[in-house]
């Protein structure tokens, strides 16, 4: 070992010759080091690949552990009784391990000549095939008949590396009925991917698409299980799983939707294209939501044919679309009793407040701009605010507007929910527009003119809002109460983290509203919208809802010929929406064109004094709100009340009886009307 | 330099000169990427996406070997200890700003994610390496001391990131230099000792739960065949069913029916080792055995102490990570994260690796004619 006594000071006696030596033996040690572990690797090698090759090449050929993962059980869809709405069925499908198929195109040649498969599943087949492991099972054909397996069980031995395998598929057992509430499952998507958190979708195969199966895909999809087991070199498992770990299955939704009544709605409107919305005013719970056309979400579950597909999103019905919370309408005469209400609030008009009308209405001092009413002769020279709204009397209206203002008017409008989106738990809601200076100017650039004033004042120009919108107002409006957040579903199973398939069925979900003994369901939280009513002022509530009584009641009142007969006090506006301006020309709705014709619009509460149901209707090009949407609305109420309501109460013993109560000033106010 | 090389060297230059390539070590590094490639394309299951991906990677980062090959090594030796200082503060940077990935801080996000913990791969040996070439060799006790606080603090930086397997391997290239400096057999010795009673110490107080599961798997694999010991059982299977001749190119049953974990970067050695057999393996070693061999030879060659620590050093860090890869596939060591250099998958070490093969170029083709 040299010594090294004096530091730094030697510096300058640096031995160049000696330090290389010096390193030249270090790489010479470390060399040998090298090789010696070079040859330890070697050795190594050598034990594991021909020492040990037969034991290894046995446990690679015999006993391998794959991990197969367990898709987990999605979610159910129940309706407020407990009504089956969205279940899982088992289908066969057939499958194919291109690596086990002797000859591919044969394979699927024979299957075709079988009769078991089609053209387009091939195609659709060799779509998938690209870009796949060639051991990986890949699906040839999604929805096999009892029928189809048999005849296939036959030649089983004929195919090696195609098999059947039996999955749960989403059904949807009331189809279209239903299918703009509930929106559906797919197969996933190269977007969706990216998007999910891919290792608790292995085994997965559909995701929800749209409504509330989107909404709610975190909740419903629930969590991956695996099973480790031991395959042969095919691949096929050998005993029993080594180690399992069970999914979690999706939670459940009950929804506050009765499909009876969704039925009832769904029945209602036929054939028309447009939307219903029927909701329980007191909390914000749907009732029933339909929007027609609509499409058999069935079809999409298997994967719908592009052909198919094609002619769904280029009818010009548009089923796809969902009218309800999508669909942008002009609220119309609808809106009407709000705004009386503000004029009310404002001291703009009272109870004695009158305008004469002939028929028309100008802008005071400027008689450049007629305003027409609907009803050329005019309703009269003494017009009140109830005549008004029983009569739908647009210059009442246009004037009502015009000196509230559009600044008042949209602000109130705003706590009506205008222009807002509802809250519905099922996304892609669209929340209309009420429109302001501010919104003029952002989104017109221009500034807000007073004759446009005017025209909002009976619920057109730019005003839309959605089916969905519109109801809410009206459940608003009818308990004088909070508005809430829209909602479908009203529970959600509760919390079996952890715990087995199993120990969750031994927990059946109870079957009627009333009863949840065993805990199985969470309520989901009711929230009261952001914008508020101040509706401290009971009186001028009070006389709106006289008003909106007296429209189905009052001889001249819009909807009287669909609700004179009713057995229970019901409230409600008509609408007739002016989709087509003729200059001059008397409006004639057998000449105009359909789609240019009217829209028929409806919303409506019941019964009277302590409201139950609020509804709006919008028919497309159905014509007069009167004759067109308010019968709807009495089919959809007399469900209610008559038919559902009388289910509840044989069911339920106990039943206080309190909607027999007088309401005594309407003789009085019809007298007065009458005046 | 490379004036004087023409003035004293009238003879025509080859473009191998010109470019200051070191031909048996490009070789080399070609004929192992050529057969790596081979492996890589049946370990990401005959993916030409990725086998494109890896071809553009790697010729970036020949372009920084060419880069660096062509800097004569005195420029790099004037700039080390400000590499090495800038290295700790982007260290420290990481620890106070980092990006977290995967549960570690490694990144920092200048405009592009970049990790320092791979600049102090190659600025631990410069600057030991630049240290001692100050000094007279072999070191005393006190630069020795020095030599231990430059390789402890970097370490101990990117221990707690932490990135464990990163924080060994910059040790280890720090020690080589001390090693081949000359640090005193009687030390080595006496530090072994130490080392072997410290290590219970390390392993009740300071090492990680993960850390513990790791080498308690090493030591009993089959204690735990479905859990972590999954990996290190299936990787030999895969080698041991591999035999002498291999199951041939595409073959490997483990690997393309995935029950290899990680095939295409940590464990692709067990793919090569079941396709191609015994006798490919030692076909790898032997290219492996071949790049390090030219290494020690320029080491040998070189023609001052900088030049020829950092040469030595670099060679040996570079079997380190061999060693360490197989040894772990094969279960001869503990499963660390380490990338079989030069045939795996992706790493943004490969450009380290690269720019660490450019230096060793450059050690061998930028000498003074003068100095022999």
């Amino acid at each position: 070992m040299i010594k090294n006594k004096s530091g730094y000071a030697t510096r300058s006696f640096k031995d160049h010759y000696l330090e290389r030596k010096l390193i030249t033996d270090r790489v010479i040690v470390a060399t040998v080091l090298v090789f010696l572990m070079f040859i330890l690797l070697l050795a190594r090698l050598w034990y594991l690949q021909v020492v040990r090759f037969e034991d290894f090449k046995t446990r690679s050929n015999n006993n391998r552990i794959s991990v197969i993962p367990i898709a987990p059980k999605r979610g159910l869809i129940y309706d407020r009784n407990g009504i089956l709405l969205a279940e899982n069925r088992s289908v066969y499908s057939l499958e194919v391990i291109p690596e086990q198929v002797e000859d591919l195109q044969q394979t699927l040649d024979f299957l075709l000549n079988k009769n078991l498969i089609e053209e387009k599943d091939t195609e659709a087949f060799q779509e998938r095939l690209k870009g796949q492991r060639r051991f990986k099972s890949i699906l040839l054909k999604a929805q096999m008949s009892e029928d189809e397996v048999a005849r296939f069980a036959v030649d089983r031995h004929r195919l090696p590396g195609v098999k059947i395998e039996a999955n749960l598929i989403r059904y949807y057992p009331y189809g279209e009925e239903i299918v703009h509430a509930l929106g559906y499952v797919g197969r996933i998507n190269e977007r969706e991917l990216n998007r999910i958190d891919q290792s608790n979708y292995k085994a997965t195969r559909y995701i929800g698409k749209v409504g509330l199966e989107k909404f709610y895909e975190g909740l419903l999809h629930g969590k991956i299980g695996f099973k480790q087991v031991e395959t042969d070199v095919q691949g096929r498992i050998i005993g029993s799983p080594l180690r399992e770990q069970l999914p979690v299955p999706g939670k459940d939704l009950k929804l506050s939707l009765d499909i009876q009544l969704q039925l009832a709605a769904s029945k209602a409107l036929g054939a028309e294209k447009g939307s219903i919305v029927v909701l329980n005013p007191n909390n914000g719970e749907v009732l029933a939501l339909v929007s027609n056309p609509a499409y058999d979400p069935n079809h999409f579950v298997t994967g719908i044919s592009s052909k198919d597909y094609n002619l769904l999103t280029s009818s010009d019905d548009q089923p796809l679309f969902n009218r309800a919370i999508r669909g942008l309408y002009s609220p119309g005469s609808t809106i009407k009793p709000h705004l009386a209400w503000t004029g009310l609030e404002n001291k703009l008009i009272d109870k004695n407040y009158t305008i004469s009308d002939p028929g028309y209405w100008i802008i005071p001092n400027e008689e450049a701009r007629v305003y027409r009413d609907w009803n050329k002769f005019g309703h009269g020279t003494q017009v009140n605010y109830r005549q008004a709204i029983i009569e739908s009397c647009d210059p009442f209206f246009y004037d009502l507007a015009f000196r509230m203002g559009i600044d008042i008017l949209s602000s109130y409008m705003f706590q009506f929910g205008f222009g807002q989106s509802t809250g519905i738990d099922m996304g892609e809601e669209l929340s209309g527009i009420m429109p302001d200076r501010k919104w003029k100017r952002e989104k017109r650039n221009s500034r807000w003119f007073p004759g446009e004033t005017v025209i909002t004042g009976i619920g057109q120009g730019y005003w839309v809002a959605t089916p969905i919108q519109l109801a809410n107002s009206v459940a608003q409006l009818a308990t004088g109460d909070k508005r809430y957040d829209l909602r479908l579903v009203s529970h959600i199973s509760s919390d079996f983290n952890g715990k087995s398939d199993n120990e969750k069925s031994k927990a059946q979900p109870p079957q009627t509203q009333s009863t949840d003994v065993l805990g199985y369901w969470t309520p989901t939280s009711v929230k009261e919208a952001k914008v508020q009513a101040d509706f401290s002022n009971k009186t001028n509530l009070k006389m709106v809802h006289e008003a909106m009584y007296l429209v189905t009641q009052f001889p001249r009142g819009t909807a009287k010929n669909a609700f004179l007969d009713a057995a229970y006090r019901s409230a409600g506006k008509t609408g007739t929406v002016q989709l087509f301006t003729q200059s001059g020309e008397e409006y004639d709705a057998e000449k105009t064109a359909k789609h240019l014709r009217d829209n028929a619009v409806y919303v409506g509460y019941a019964p009277l004094d302590k409201p139950e149901i609020a509804l709006a209707i919008v028919v497309e090009n159905a014509g007069h709100g009167g004759s067109e949407a308010a019968p709807m609305a009495r089919a959809i109420m007399d469900e209610y009340f008559l038919k559902i309501k009388n289910r509840k109460k044989q069911t339920q013993t106990a039943v206080s009886d309190k909607s027999v109560s007088d309401f005594s000033r309407s003789d009085q106010m019809v007298d007065k009307v009458g005046e | 330099m490379s004036m004087i090389d023409l003035e004293n060297n009238r003879r025509e230059i080859s473009i191998a000169q010109y470019l200051h390539i070191d031909l048996p070590l490009l070789t080399g590094i070609l004929s192992l990427i050529g057969f790596g490639l081979f492996v890589l394309y049946s370990a990401t299951g005959e993916s030409q996406d990725d086998l494109n991906r890896q071809i553009i990677r790697l010729v970036i980062a020949f372009g920084f070997m060419f880069i660096f090959a062509w800097i004569p090594p005195r420029v790099y030796q004037q700039w080390t200890p400000y590499l090495y200082i800038l290295g700790i503060i982007l260290l420290l940077a990481v620890l106070l700003f980092g990006d977290k990935g995967k549960g570690a801080q490694r990144w920092l996000n200048i405009g592009f994610r970049f990790q320092p913990s791979e600049l102090m791969k190659l600025a631990v040996p410069m600057m030991l390496a630049w240290y001692f070439h100050e000094r007279k060799l072999p070191p005393t006790y006190k630069e020795l001391f020095f030599a231990g606080v430059m390789i402890a603090v970097p370490t101990l930086l990117i221990m707690v990131q932490p990135d464990l397997g990163t924080s060994l391997l910059i040790a280890c290239s720090g020690i080589f230099v001390v090693f081949l400096a000359g640090i005193p057999w009687r030390l080595i010795v006496s530090l072994t000792l130490i080392g072997s009673v410290y290590a219970p110490v390390h392993w009740f107080y300071v090492m990680a739960d993960y850390q513990k599961q790791r080498v308690l798997t090493f030591l009993n694999p089959e204690q735990d065949p479905l859990g972590s010991g999954y990996h290190i059982i299936q990787s030999e299977i895969a080698i041991g069913s591999g035999g002498l001749k291999g199951k041939g190119w595409l073959q490997g049953t483990q690997s393309q029916l995935e029950f290899l974990p990680e095939r295409n970067t940590d464990f692709i050695f067990s793919v090569l080792g079941e396709e191609f057999g015994f006798y490919g393996a030692i076909l790898l070693l032997v290219m492996y055995a071949w790049i390090i061999g030219r290494g020690f030879y320029i080491t040998v060659n070189a023609q001052e102490t900088y030049t020829r620590l950092l040469a030595g050093a670099i060679t040996l860090t570079f079997f380190v990570y061999i060693f360490v890869n197989i040894g772990m596939v094969t279960g001869l060591l503990p499963v660390v994260g380490l990338p079989l250099p030069l045939v795996s998958y992706g790493g943004t070490s490969m450009v380290t690796l690269m720019i660490a093969f450019g230096i060793l170029m450059g050690i061998q083709t930028h000498k003074k004619l003068l100095a022999r």
